[in-house]
């Protein structure tokens, strides 16, 4: 297997892009990570599109060889693929393309992820995105995800004294890093009060607890590692890559205070990079609901069971802490257009390895985590990458 | 000689139902929903009252106030997304009731929330090319909002009626531009008993786009700057879009507040601007000077810059009642009577 670096990353704004469609938002992310890149469009040998549902948010299905369509690349016949996982599509696309690259089949390969969510009603959003549930058992009785994540909150509350007030600060704490943040949706701090009055969605989940909907694209380039010094001082390596499914209903696990998926898809990841939880110096989680930053960081080994709320509470995970998490804003901040947040989190992992975060930096991070869920669970990818010296 | 306003009218149904009662069928914080709007109570038209019946009060309104031979009323132009047949004029319904027909042209408007000022833009050019002595332009609706749809806490009812012509004008017309594009951030297809929108789509990219470009266009061409103006009126979805936009452009809150009636009449649509300027010239002096800028979703803003003339010291406004006469007379319903006067409980049979 070889090693495997990213050795360019682009993203848009994320928001709501009213005058810019699926393919803008595609071609603006990868024309910036090709431009970091150094590299031309002749170099690509394949792309991978993590996207989770055009068909319902803009009717295109058949998005990848759209993309590279329009991206100029139809004359040159290389593979492009669409990954779908829900949520943890761009996570998933990376974990490809990684694969592709590691396997030698492919050099040059970008991965994408996009999605254009506001095109359609928000009634209309949060039935597409319910298709992530198990329709028969879970939305044709009426469930949304805000009603999912919040029966998982309510047993954490129950379990283990998490508290409505540490879940608030979950959102506060990801308010502070999105307002850093030139891309993010929301660039503006929230105090405790604003998030805790809120209005309610489903308890214990407040409008600040959830994440938004968002239109959004990021891409990375990767390339074998010892091609990458050719095109940039500063590779990123992706040491760790790790994915676990779970059952796509939430009844049908024994305990909704954790996701093996995350345990399992951490596990693998862990082991392949050769490192510990605690090496780990940032990480990008997936923050769909406040409640889920809480129970990635005990899953993937941060804190115990248990203790995620407490760590929040304590300043844990805020950017001078001791284990930063989601310097981006999170997806509560930062935006979360489904199919493009896996890669998002990579990119801001590169960032900060390479120490070109601005104001969110993290001083001498070295080893970052990227954790990229679909659904409540049923997917989990993770990805380790590290600093090349 | 340019031409101007020579009367106008208003009308304004009596019954007002109050957000909070509305928050309250719902579910909703009224007292947060009145705030985010800036609206406290909207109108409610009678169960036998359209917007043909409000144009017909408005343009009596008008008639009062002037000594004008309706025969000599060339054209007849009702702007509103609500005219009660989807084929057949209101603007035939009310020219007969007037006493203006047969002798005239008429016809409907429809461009959402601005089809009366565009009425008014169109009378102006037949009476300046001579085609007519007197157009009277209106703007009515009775607008719809779906029963649980944000818009039901200001969809409300209400029109303004305008006589142009040349002589005897109280109220000169200098100029008047548009700013039109094809955004799509609410519309009503044939059939629809409601309209759809885009929620906060139809702010940035549709209210503020086109009243801006709009406004500063309108002050490039006639080379003046907000401070020039004693009055402005914007269109007024609800009570916060025009004090934003006002402020953006550079306008004071005082010289909007005159007219600004959202907040206790709700949003009229093509009779929001029309009502606000009537509102202003209810108690403009003469060499005031007027700035009015309607939107109309869909989507475009047409900009008049309007100057009192002297002759509205003559003019008899007391003979119609006054816009805030209108909005000061009213009897509150609750959400049932409410609901029964827009037909939204069905009769079974």
């Amino acid at each position: 297997m070889r090693r495997v670096a990213i050795i360019g990353v682009g993203t848009t704004k994320f928001g709501e892009l009213w005058d810019k469609s699926l393919r803008d938002i595609g071609i603006e992310a990868g024309i910036k990570a090709i431009e970091d890149a150094n590299i031309s469009g002749s170099d690509i040998d394949a792309i991978y599109v993590g996207n989770m549902s055009a068909g319902n948010f803009i009717n295109q299905e058949h998005v990848a060889a759209l993309i590279a369509d329009y991206a100029g690349l139809a004359k040159r016949h290389i593979p492009a693929t669409r990954v779908e996982s829900a949520c943890a599509s761009g996570g998933l696309a990376l974990r490809h393309g990684f694969m592709a690259v590691a396997s030698g089949i492919h050099d040059i390969v970008v991965v994408g992820g996009a999605e254009k969510m506001t095109d359609v009603s928000g009634a209309d959003a949060t039935a597409t995105l319910i298709m992530a549930a198990d329709q028969e058992w879970e939305a044709f009785v009426g469930m949304t995800f805000p009603g999912l994540y919040a029966m998982m909150a309510v047993r954490h509350m129950y379990e283990y004294g998490t508290t409505k007030e540490q879940l608030a600060m979950v959102a506060v704490k990801n308010h502070r890093n999105g307002a850093l943040n030139p891309n993010a949706q929301f660039r503006r701090e929230i105090d405790l009060d604003t998030a805790l009055n809120a209005p309610m969605i489903a308890y214990p989940l407040g409008l600040y607890d959830c994440s938004p909907v968002t239109d959004g694209a990021s891409a990375v380039v990767l390339a074998p590692l010892e091609m990458a010094k050719k095109y940039t001082d500063t590779p990123i390596e992706i040491i760790g890559s790790g994915q676990a499914s779970e059952s796509l209903a939430l009844h049908d696990r024994e305990d909704i205070c954790t996701m093996k998926s995350t345990v399992f898809a951490a596990r693998e990841a862990y082991k392949m990079a050769g490192i510990m939880p605690s090496d780990v110096d940032v990480a990008e989680v997936h923050d769909c609901f406040t409640i889920n930053e809480i129970i990635a960081t005990e899953d993937l080994g941060f804190f115990k069971k248990g203790e995620g709320g407490k760590a929040v509470e304590e300043g844990l995970t805020e950017r001078d802490g001791e284990i930063p998490v989601n310097t981006s804003g999170g997806l509560k901040a930062k935006g979360h257009p489904v199919g493009a947040t896996g890669i998002a989190q990579a990119v801001e992992i590169v960032y900060q390895l390479r120490g070109e975060a601005g104001k969110r930096q993290v001083d001498g991070a070295e080893i970052g985590l990227a954790h990229n869920v679909g659904g409540t669970g049923a997917t989990a990818v993770v990805h380790i990458m590290r600093r090349v010296n | 000689m340019s031409a101007g306003i020579v009367s106008y009218g208003a009308y304004i149904p009596r019954y007002r139902i109050d957000v909070g009662e509305i928050a309250r069928v719902w579910g909703a914080d009224g007292e947060a929903r009145s705030k985010s709007l800036a609206v406290y109570s909207k109108s409610v038209p009678g169960p036998d009252e359209d917007t043909a019946t409000i144009a017909i009060e408005a343009a009596r309104n008008a008639l009062r106030r002037v000594n004008i031979d309706p025969k000599d009323i060339g054209a007849v132009f009702v702007g509103s997304e609500s005219h009660p047949y989807v084929v057949k004029p209101t603007a035939s319904i009310v020219a007969e009731a007037i006493g203006a027909t047969p002798y005239l042209t008429a016809a409907d408007y429809e461009f959402a929330c601005k089809a009366g000022t565009t009425a008014i833009q169109t009378c102006m050019a037949m009476v300046k090319s001579g085609m007519i002595k007197y157009g009277l332009a209106i703007g009515a609706d009775t607008s719809q909002g779906a029963p649980g749809d944000p818009l039901e806490y200001t969809a409300s009812a209400g029109g303004a009626a305008y006589i142009i012509g040349k002589e005897g004008v109280i109220a000169r017309i200098n100029h008047t531009v548009s700013y039109t594009t094809d955004t799509p951030d609410f519309w009503r297809r044939e059939g629809q008993k409601y309209p759809s929108h885009g929620g906060r789509f139809t702010g940035e990219p549709a209210y503020f786009k086109h009243i801006i470009n709009c406004t500063k266009h309108l002050m490039e061409s006639v080379g003046t700057k907000p401070s020039d103006y004693n009055y402005a009126v914007f269109h007024q979805p609800n009570g916060k879009f025009p004090m934003r936009v006002a402020k953006i452009l550079g306008f004071t809150k005082e010289q909007i507040t005159t007219g600004l009636l959202t907040p206790y009449i709700g949003n009229t649509y093509s009779g929001a601007v029309p009502l606000g300027l009537a509102a202003v010239l209810d108690v403009a002096k003469p060499g005031d000077r007027i700035i009015a800028v309607s939107f109309g979703s869909g989507a475009g803003s047409d900009a008049f810059d309007i100057t009192v003339e002297d002759e509205i010291e003559n003019y008899p406004r007391h003979m119609g009642p006054s816009v805030m006469e209108l909005v000061e007379n009213y009897k509150m319903v609750d959400y049932a009577i409410y609901a029964k006067f827009r037909r939204k409980i069905h009769l079974g049979v």
